[in-house]
């Protein structure tokens, strides 16, 4: 019932995507293309005069070529340091004189920039963003003053803290092939090498319109945001080097993967394990759907999930559980258990109880009144996440520039909602399977375990 | 570039409209005589209800730190003939949420709940509110999470500055130590303590309420006095103001690392004050978040010592302060702090300029109206008013508040309320060149 369309210059087609929960719900939303193949989505929300503007590329860390680690957050950054119109630094100067925000972000798979302004004020922030699609001046001084700048917020978040410094650790060894298994920020001693030419280089290969995703939320019409969007995106030539993003792939992971970073920062020792999993494909996202019902059951609620159940109320050798899956990625993704334990336990003995746990999870299935609980939780997340604009424009960047589609998106809460309990020990049996784990211990220096 | 720059955004501050911000706020009173504020909104069927008991961990009595804050975190724990999971479980069934917290100037409640299963969601809300368990297992439960949180908080150190900092500005008053209380001070509370904090804590005569969503003002009223009307009349003493102190030294705490966290006060103003909308706009020229602020350009964009720094105005029931903070490196702390007292005392001195003024004037109103988007976050916004005292007609009228500022006010402001002898640094690190003392 939902549908794509690609238009020409000069007519709109836009077709409003209705859900099948909530049919009433402030969730308004319109997909519609440019002419020059950028893709553009409109959720419209005219509770508030407020507007938010994102650009997603379809280009992320994943993406960078061997030995160029952080380069697709590097350019990020030189992202704000002008055009031949814009003064550097000045573009969040601008916004911020119209009472406005802006940020932007850099994960594997995408990268994306927004603003949130008053929803008359979207005509500026498109204006400076089109600019920034394809003017972008960089001065060498900027380049330098900026890569420090990245050092800086390396040590920051990542080298003062010892739990960033595992899971860098844990993804490495995750993905035997896959470049998932490289940092985002990037590896210091290759963060220190980037040029100013390596940057412009990954900008002219990557940044066009069509390998961006224009979506716009708020106090907005889809005729209004179609007019600008021709106005300002319009006028830009797509390039002829952007191609489909085929990244090598893991073989056969066949042994399980352990390892303990211990360092005296350490307040609180964990035990955490990540699992490959399967992600979200178009028209294929049934597993997913499963794989995020089983995080659900195993760690979404604090008091009544299984393993909180079990580690933290009955045999209170834990303080804290977790259960997390994600399946909005472009490749393989992966499935955490994480478990914190109580004071005088070890974490070995943590992690013996997490996984007999788990395998009696796997002999006795799903609990039914859980489960239906979990499924009035999905039904009722449709009708809180439109008090939250932002988040659904959100929620629609991460999954277009992750291989999804609108289609795909409007269909997900169905799907969670059909998943039935066989369906979830199935992808449970697949996916909790320690020859494709990566275990970590995160420990304090010195302390016995 | 520049000029072009600049001309890009005249012409888009042409086109601005009259900013104000829009929405309709109604005072609801219940039969029961319950005040409430009120944004009516039938887009969405559900509704964000915010709920405030005014004191917080300040009402912890002596020698009982933390007690507030492990009750009020037990609060969904189990009630009535529910223990935690049976709780949990029944608000899961209806796909209500509900937030405890507290601070030290309040416990809050935020809920969320479905207009078809907003009764069920009351009566539920209601049991926790009157008769929550305090189960043993689930205080030894929560206990153990709160010592982790206050063992990690000892390794963390924002959180060990912001301690410092408290207890120089505030010393014995509640305001000068943490919420979350002590090893000792958490170990040693017992069940009886924790029915004393919320017996203290959670009565008539302190509440605040707002509600934004799909609910009417008659539904509203008698979903109030279900949920609230057969609460004590009255609880513990809020405590006394408390003027800081503020002596212009500096207090260290060696910590191992590469950086140096430094945080910086003195005293602050009211918001009663009427000088307060200027003191908001000297904020933000000095160390604010909207724009390059003085701090920002001489720290670090003139001399690279810090990755950001900013600095804020609070107003609490009991006391004000001018607070900031920035990390730096342990060889370039004392240049830091140099700057820092440069240029507060060159602003009290030469005051600021004109464009500071009008940049942050635009920025300031130009915001405003963005922060009343979504229920939850309009319950929020309007439970925070009501404690300020302030008029349901504010929303509407406060950027006027923000224009009516001159550049004078904002000089005047500068020059009494800075004072440079009195900012006091706490220095989290193992900062090079950095005494303790005056």
């Amino acid at each position: 019932m939902s549908k794509k369309s690609w238009i020409k210059r000069g007519s709109f087609v836009a077709v409003a995507l209705g859900l099948t929960l909530g049919q009433a719900l402030a969730d308004q939303v319109s997909s519609f293309g440019l002419e020059n193949g950028m893709q553009v989505v409109v959720i419209e929300d005219h509770r508030a005069p407020v507007a938010v503007h994102m650009v997603w590329y379809k280009i992320g860390a994943a993406d960078e070529s061997p030995g160029h680690s952080g380069i697709a957050h590097f350019l990020e950054h030189l992202m704000f340091q002008g055009t031949k119109d814009v003064a550097p630094e000045q573009f969040s100067k601008i916004v911020a004189a119209q009472g406005g925000s802006d940020n932007a972000f850099t994960s594997p798979d995408y990268t994306a920039y927004f603003q949130r302004v008053a929803s008359d004020r979207l005509d500026l922030v498109m204006r400076l963003e089109s600019d920034r699609m394809h003017n972008l001046n960089l001065s060498q001084k900027d380049v330098d003053t900026e890569r420090n700048v990245i050092l800086d917020e390396r040590t920051q978040r990542t080298d003062s803290d010892p739990g960033a410094l595992l899971g860098e650790q844990m993804a490495a060894a995750q993905y035997m092939n896959h470049p998932y298994a490289i940092p985002v920020i990037g590896w210091r001693h290759e963060i220190e090498e980037l040029t100013r030419q390596d940057a412009l280089d990954f900008y002219q290969a990557n940044y066009a319109p069509n390998n961006a995703i224009l979506i716009v939320a708020g106090d907005v019409t889809p005729q209004q945001v179609l007019d600008l969007a021709k106005k300002h995106y319009g006028p830009i030539p797509p390039s002829d080097k952007i191609h489909d993003r085929i990244r090598p792939t893991e073989p056969p992971q066949l042994a399980e993967r352990r390892m303990v970073l211990a360092d005296a920062r350490v307040a609180q020792p964990y035990v955490v394990r990540n699992y490959l999993a399967g992600e979200r494909n178009p028209s294929d996202q049934k597993e997913a759907a499963a794989l995020t019902m089983l995080a659900q059951l195993l760690g979404g609620n604090r008091a009544t999930s299984v393993l909180p159940r079990a580690l933290e109320f009955d045999q209170k050798v834990a303080t804290y559980t977790q259960a997390s899956y994600d399946g909005v990625s472009l490749d393989q993704t992966t499935f955490t258990l994480a478990v914190v334990p109580a004071d005088g336990v070890s974490l070995d003995q943590v992690e013996k109880a997490m996984d007999a746990v788990i395998d009696q999870f796997l002999k006795t299935g799903v609990d039914a009144e859980e489960f239906a609980r979990i499924k009035a939780q999905v039904k009722a997340e449709q009708i809180y996440g439109a008090d939250n604009t932002q988040g659904l424009a959100h929620r629609y960047g991460m999954a277009l520039s992750s291989g999804l589609t609108v289609q795909d998106v409007q269909a997900w809460p169905d799907l969670l909602q059909a998943v039935t309990a066989d369906e979830v020990m199935i992808a449970a049996k697949k996916v909790l399977d320690r020859r494709q784990a990566v275990t970590g211990w995160l420990q304090t220096e010195g302390a016995a375990q | 570039m520049m000029v072009r720059a600049l001309a890009l955004m005249g012409a888009l501050i042409c086109l601005a409209l009259p900013l104000r911000a829009e929405v309709a706020i109604q005072e609801v009173t219940s039969p029961g005589g319950i005040k409430a504020w009120l944004v009516e909104n039938h887009d969405i069927p559900f509704t964000a209800l915010n709920i405030r008991f005014k004191g917080g961990t300040s009402l912890d009595a002596a020698g009982k730190r933390g007690a507030v804050n492990l009750m009020t975190a037990l609060i969904e724990e189990g009630a009535g003939d529910l223990d935690s999971q049976a709780f949990a479980a029944a608000r899961d069934g209806m796909a209500a949420e509900f937030g405890f917290s507290s601070d030290s100037d309040g416990v809050s409640i935020s809920a969320r709940f479905l207009t078809d299963t907003s009764a069920q969601a009351t009566d539920l809300l209601h049991l926790a509110l009157t008769k929550p368990r305090f189960d043993s297992d689930a205080i030894e439960r929560v206990r153990g999470q709160v010592l982790q949180n206050i063992a990690s908080s000892a390794k963390d150190p924002g959180t060990i500055a912001s301690d410092l900092l408290s207890h120089a500005a505030f010393g014995d008053h509640p305001y000068g130590s943490s919420g979350d209380g002590t090893t000792a001070s958490v170990q040693a509370l017992t069940r009886d303590d924790l029915l004393a904090a919320y017996r203290g804590a959670l009565a008539r005569d302190r509440i605040y309420v707002a509600a934004a969503g799909d609910i009417s003002a008659a539904d509203l009223g008698a979903m109030l006095d279900k949920l609230l009307g057969d609460l004590p009349a009255t609880g513990a003493a809020q405590p006394a103001d408390v003027v800081l102190t503020a002596k212009g030294d500096v207090i260290t705490q060696s910590f191992p690392g590469p950086q140096s966290t430094i945080s910086f006060y003195q005293g602050g103003i009211t918001f009663e004050d009427p000088d307060y909308f200027a003191a908001t706009i000297l904020n933000e020229i000095l160390g604010g978040n909207g724009f390059s602020s003085r701090l920002m350009d001489q720290v670090r964009e003139k001399r690279g010592l810090t990755y950001g720094i900013d600095t804020s105005l609070a107003a609490y029931d009991h006391a004000t302060i001018l607070a900031g903070s920035v990390a730096t490196a342990n060889d370039k702390a004392a240049e830091a702090m140099q700057v820092i007292r440069d240029v507060w005392a060159d602003v009290a001195k030469n005051g600021v300029t004109q464009k500071e003024i009008d940049d942050t004037k635009t920025y300031l109103t130009g915001s405003y109206p963005l922060r009343f988007d979504g229920n939850a976050r309009i319950a929020s916004i309007l439970v925070g008013m009501q404690m300020l005292g302030l008029p349901v007609t504010y929303p509407a009228t406060r950027n006027a508040k923000v224009e009516a500022v001159t550049l004078g006010d904002v000089n005047r402001v500068a020059a009494s309320l800075l004072t440079p002898d009195e900012l006091t640094f706490v220095v989290v690190g193992d900062a090079v060149g950095v005494a303790a003392g005056n």
